[in-house]
């Protein structure tokens, strides 16, 4: 770990300001992942501002019948919160889905969306990795990239992002709110990962000197939440392939209302056109939906399965709707 | 008193499940490991630098940032380390070769060491060896195995082994059996991975190296030491009072123990070094990758007439490790005609070294996947088709089997498990949308024997002491130990006090090889009973008191074992242990996610000394099982050599959440045949054919029939059809 210097922010204003007043600076919250990646010399930050000071740990109702939750409530809290439980329980199955306990209680909401990829070729340092040294090229493309992504991927990168959360929060359209030098502004969910393109070490669009102080949630939608996850072990893994998904039901037919797809690219994966919104079965329905929002894969020799794995879990997933209605 | 060279089990302390005496010690972290030790001032810390290449030389390497930075008081290169003796690759046991380091300019494999640091802390050293810049002459090296690499039959495989074996005509009865199974199987590296590093604190006085270290063997080290340094054993003190687990992987000296070694003699002071996670990858020998091929022939009422087993793998030319892979089928099951065979191909990857059951996992995954194959080409329950090839006498030496009980443990094993309720027919069973399976394998084991000496003394302070070299790998070592000797002495088991793992102790074979509680109680047995002897009194209560009337400064005897090879007449019979594994799981019909509902495995290891810690062993061992069969793997970039998954976030092993209720069930049968006291070792059984009984299962339950191991998503999901 190199050097560098610790300050502890009392305000979102004052973290704001130091972050502006010192190059190389990042923020630490739960540090779950940023440590690591410090110890391993991945991130050389000269500087850390601690903002589990703050305040902004609270989910409070944003009076349009929406939620504001504070960027910096942990994962556990978030989960366990009685509201997004009954109303957004997409969300908390895909918290309770990732990590471990142990992460989930210091891991913060703002953090899980900032967190790097698990590439391992991000990982290692003798590898080339345009993430992590951009220019370098990337060795995954022609490696071990069983679990890398399928979409949304240039011939710069192929990393995916390892969050849960986010594809939940995609499904539900959060908005992401920040505060920066220029004051307030508000970023959709949509648009807050970036994929690769020719710059894959840029992941979101922050701009330099940014906080994230908020993920806005809209009113609840209704409906059957599912959070399907298929991974190589039952727990601490992440994704192969991830649904969130917002269904309703029929009998036996299911429409989709929302979905999006984790495991699959460097952001989570929603195709709005692929939300079928007529009843059919689950076999139909997942079909029809993989064939729209899947359009496009290009996957590695190693890695093509996951379109299939994509509409079986799809498939899964509205099965779990039927039967979680009954 | 109870003396336990009778079958009689009806014992007053042994075979109960005692708690281990160690469990509050550990659970409450005051049980202090080798990092943590302290002693003979304060130690300095090491840190390894390690090569970026998979095969060349260093050309350039500068450490003056490093040298610059503060705390670093020495950077240990190839340009000032000391002298130590070469690799001694002829040397067969790999326990016990020289493992210099910093030699030369030579890179040997990715992660190969290349500077030591030497500094005040951790931090430091780590900084530090980050900050050193090598500049390497890299050469094409050979990573992966791919048809046409130049490959060689050795004589040997590891622990003496014979390297083939043909018995009646292989090639005439394959061709001519009514039923043919002719099926290859592929595994992937396994790194042993236990759960303290590796770890080694050294301080020299004069000429006298003392190390505390984690490890298996105290003596592998001397011998090594004596090779790489010149140190005469006696010079050489090692102490290991708690290992963290070892699964073969601390019985041979890695670059811990040489870094620690060279660098506290060359500062003068103390020195401790820790393999950090990462590096357990690449400074540790694994279990190295193999193809076997198995061939199976059969007469129409399921008889084996046939068995080949060839297996190819991997082995480092200059540390050459050939896993006995080959062994597994020798005494298995009956049969005219067989041939077993390994052939070695040289990877320019880190040494093989014996990950848990070395041979068995890997050969018992193939050969009783095998098994499973030819049951359904005769449309046989497998239980019986393995039933019907039992023997008591070795298929290829013609000796009697001791304690053969394999068929008893499938009976036992199908009678408690519900092996009837199986379907025949792969996804003849559902469950909403999961397909559900059983699936069964044989276990076999090797029961091997090392010289051993053990003390025990009726001291002063009115204890009974219990003195031996053996370590306490997470066993159970200190339990049952002070168990026999309470047992066998008429004491209680309180009045017991057991000192191990010091080489000022009598030695013995260590822990390693599942032999470290047969050994050491067999020798212990008989060190109490020349100690009652001496003392001229009955076991029971009074003895501790009446001994000391007569003998005020106390009174102790020794009990010794002799190694195998001094045993006249050893190969006149055919030792082993025996079980049987039953898994029950279910594969997501769409998904491919494979849930493990249960898991029985029945084993007979003769006398059962502790069944709590030997239940504990054998349970750890089958869910090696799950992890070989369906999780764990190290993956080779096939362009630089390195470990892509070289940490325990990616290198998957089975969580809980993975792992069901797991059902252990022993025949407590001492076999006075293979052991003076009945006991054989638990330690690889359970991890031996576990994860064939998985394979079985899943294909049993969705028709997958898995032969490249571990099971990956993208293999099985788009065969689910």
């Amino acid at each position: 770990m190199r050097p560098f210097a610790y300050q502890r922010a009392s305000s979102a204003r004052e973290a704001v300001a130091m972050l502006a007043a010192r190059p190389r600076a990042r923020i630490i919250a739960g540090g779950t992942n940023l440590l690591d990646l410090m110890k391993l010399q991945i991130e050389t930050p000269a500087h850390l501002v601690d903002v589990n000071g703050i305040g902004l740990d609270t989910i409070e109702p944003d009076g349009a019948g929406g939620l504001r939750l504070g960027a910096l409530v942990r994962n556990t809290d978030l989960a366990a919160h009685d509201t997004i439980r009954r109303q957004y329980g997409v969300l908390t199955r895909a918290l309770v889905a990732g990590a471990s306990g142990q992460l989930r209680n210091r891991a913060t909401t703002a953090g899980n969306l900032m967190q790097r990829t698990r590439c391992p070729y991000f990982y290692g340092s003798a590898m080339a990795c345009n993430k992590r040294e951009p220019g370098s090229g990337c060795d995954a493309r022609e490696g071990a990239s069983a679990n890398l992504a399928i979409l949304g991927t240039s011939a710069a990168c192929i990393a995916t992002h390892p969050s849960d959360m986010a594809v939940a929060m995609r499904a539900l359209d959060a908005v992401v709110r920040v505060l920066g030098p220029a004051g307030e502004r508000s970023i959709p969910i949509a648009d807050f990962h970036r994929l690769p393109g020719a710059t894959p070490e840029v992941e979101t669009a922050l701009q330099p000197g940014e906080l994230i102080t908020a993920v806005e949630l809209p009113a609840p939608l209704g409906g059957t939440h599912v959070y399907r996850k298929v991974r190589e072990r039952a727990s601490y893994a992440f994704a192969t392939v991830s649904v969130a998904l917002i269904a309703r039901i029929d009998g036996d037919r299911v429409a989709i209302e929302r979905l999006a797809f984790g495991g699959l690219a460097a952001k989570p994966w929603r195709v709005e056109a692929a939300e079928r919104r007529d009843f059919g079965t689950p076999e139909e329905i997942a079909r029809d939906a993989a064939t729209v929002a899947l359009a496009g894969a290009r996957p590695t020799d190693r890695n093509a399965y996951k379109i299939e794995l994509a509409q079986r879990a799809l498939h899964a997933a509205l099965i779990d709707a039927l039967e979680q209605n009954r | 008193m109870t003396r336990l060279d009778s079958p009689n089990t009806a014992t007053r302390i042994v075979g109960r499940p005692i708690d281990r005496r160690d469990g509050p010690q550990k659970v409450t972290g005051s049980a202090t490991y080798a990092y943590e030790k302290t002693g003979a001032g304060k130690a300095l810390v090491g840190f390894f630098a390690t090569a970026t290449i998979g095969r060349g030389e260093i050309e350039t390497i500068d450490t003056s940032a490093g040298e610059a930075m503060p705390g670093v008081r020495l950077i240990v290169t190839y340009r000032n380390a000391p002298q130590q003796a070469a690799l001694d690759t002829g040397n067969r046991a790999f326990t016990t070769r020289a493992r210099p380091i910093l030699m030369g300019r030579r890179i040997h494999h990715f992660g190969h060491p290349i500077a030591l640091v030497i500094a005040e802390t951790y931090e430091q050293a780590r900084d530090a060896a980050r900050s050193v810049v090598a500049t390497y002459t890299t050469e094409p090296g050979t990573f992966v195995y791919a048809e046409g690499h130049p490959v060689h039959q050795p004589e040997l495989a590891n622990a003496g082994f014979a390297g083939s074996t043909n018995l009646g005509d292989f090639e005439t009865g394959f061709a001519t059996a009514a039923f043919r199974v002719d099926q290859t199987y592929e595994t992937l590296p396994h790194c042993a991975q236990p759960l303290e590093p590796h770890a080694t604190l050294a301080h020299w006085e004069g000429e006298t190296l003392h190390l505390t270290t984690s490890h298996q063997t105290l003596r592998y080290i001397q011998a090594s030491l004596r090779t790489a340094l010149g140190l005469a054993p006696e010079n050489v003190v090692i102490s290991a009072p708690f290992v963290g687990g070892g699964f073969g992987s601390k019985l041979a000296v890695h670059a811990d123990l040489m870094g620690a070694a060279i660098g506290a003699r060359m500062v003068g002071q103390p020195v401790k070094v820790c393999l950090t996670r990462q590096q357990m990858f690449s400074l540790v020998g694994m279990r190295p990758w193999h193809r076997q091929r198995v061939r199976l022939g059969a007469d129409a009422d399921g008889r084996l007439t046939a068995i080949g087993h060839e297996v190819l793998l991997y082995s480092n030319e200059r540390d050459p490790f050939i896993e006995q892979t080959g062994i597994v089928t020798r005494s298995l099951y009956t049969g005219p005609n067989r041939m077993t065979r390994h052939r070695v191909t040289h990877l320019d990857l880190p040494n093989g070294e014996a990950v848990r059951a070395p041979g068995e996992l890997p050969g018992l995954l193939a050969v009783e996947t095998a098994m499973d194959e030819l049951a359904e080409a005769l449309d046989m329950d497998p239980v019986a088709l393995r039933v019907l090839n039992d023997t008591t006498t070795d298929p290829e030496s013609g000796a009697p089997l001791t304690g053969r009980t394999l068929t008893q443990c499938l009976r036992t094993g199908a009678e408690r498990f519900g092996w009837s309720a199986r379907l025949r027919q792969p996804r003849a069973r559902r469950d909403g949308n999961w397909f559900v399976g059983m699936g069964v394998a044989s276990a076999i084991r090797t029961h091997f024997q090392g010289a051993t000496e053990v003390e025990v003394a009726v001291t002063p302070d009115r204890r009974i002491q219990v003195r031996s070299d053996i370590t306490d790998i997470g066993t159970g070592s200190y339990t049952i130990l002070a168990q026999v000797a309470a047992e066998v002495l008429g004491v209680d088991f309180s009045e017991v006090d057991v000192m191990l793992a010091h080489t000022r102790l009598p030695a013995g074979g260590g822990s390693g090889g599942s032999w470290g509680a047969s050994n050491t109680t067999a020798a212990l047995h008989q060190a109490c009973l020349a100690l009652l002897e001496r003392a001229g009194l009955p076991a029971g209560p009074g003895l501790v008191r009446q001994t000391l009337a007569a003998h005020p400064a106390g009174l102790s005897a020794r009990g010794s074992l002799p190694s195998m090879g001094n045993v006249p007449n050893w190969r006149e019979k055919s030792r082993h242990t025996y079980g049987a594994h039953f898994v029950e799981l279910a594969v997501h019909r769409l998904t491919g996610e494979i849930k493990v509902r249960r898991m029985l495995g029945v084993f007979s290891a003769g006398r059962i000394l502790n069944p709590k810690t030997a239940r504990s062993q054998l349970l750890g061992g089958m869910i090696w099982g799950l992890s070989a069969a369906l999780r764990e793997a190290a993956e080779i970039d096939p362009r630089r050599g390195n470990i892509v998954n070289g940490d325990l976030a990616e290198y998957l092993l089975p969580v809980h959440a993975d792992v069901p209720d797991v059902d252990v069930m022993m025949l407590d049968e001492p076999d006075l045949e293979a052991n003076p006291v009945g006991v054989k070792g638990v330690g690889e059984l359970g991890a031996c054919g576990s994860s064939a009984a998985f394979a079985n299962a899943l294909y049993n339950a969705c028709g997958v029939r898995a032969r490249s191991f571990p099971v990956h998503l993208s293999s099985l999901v788009p065969e689910l059809g």
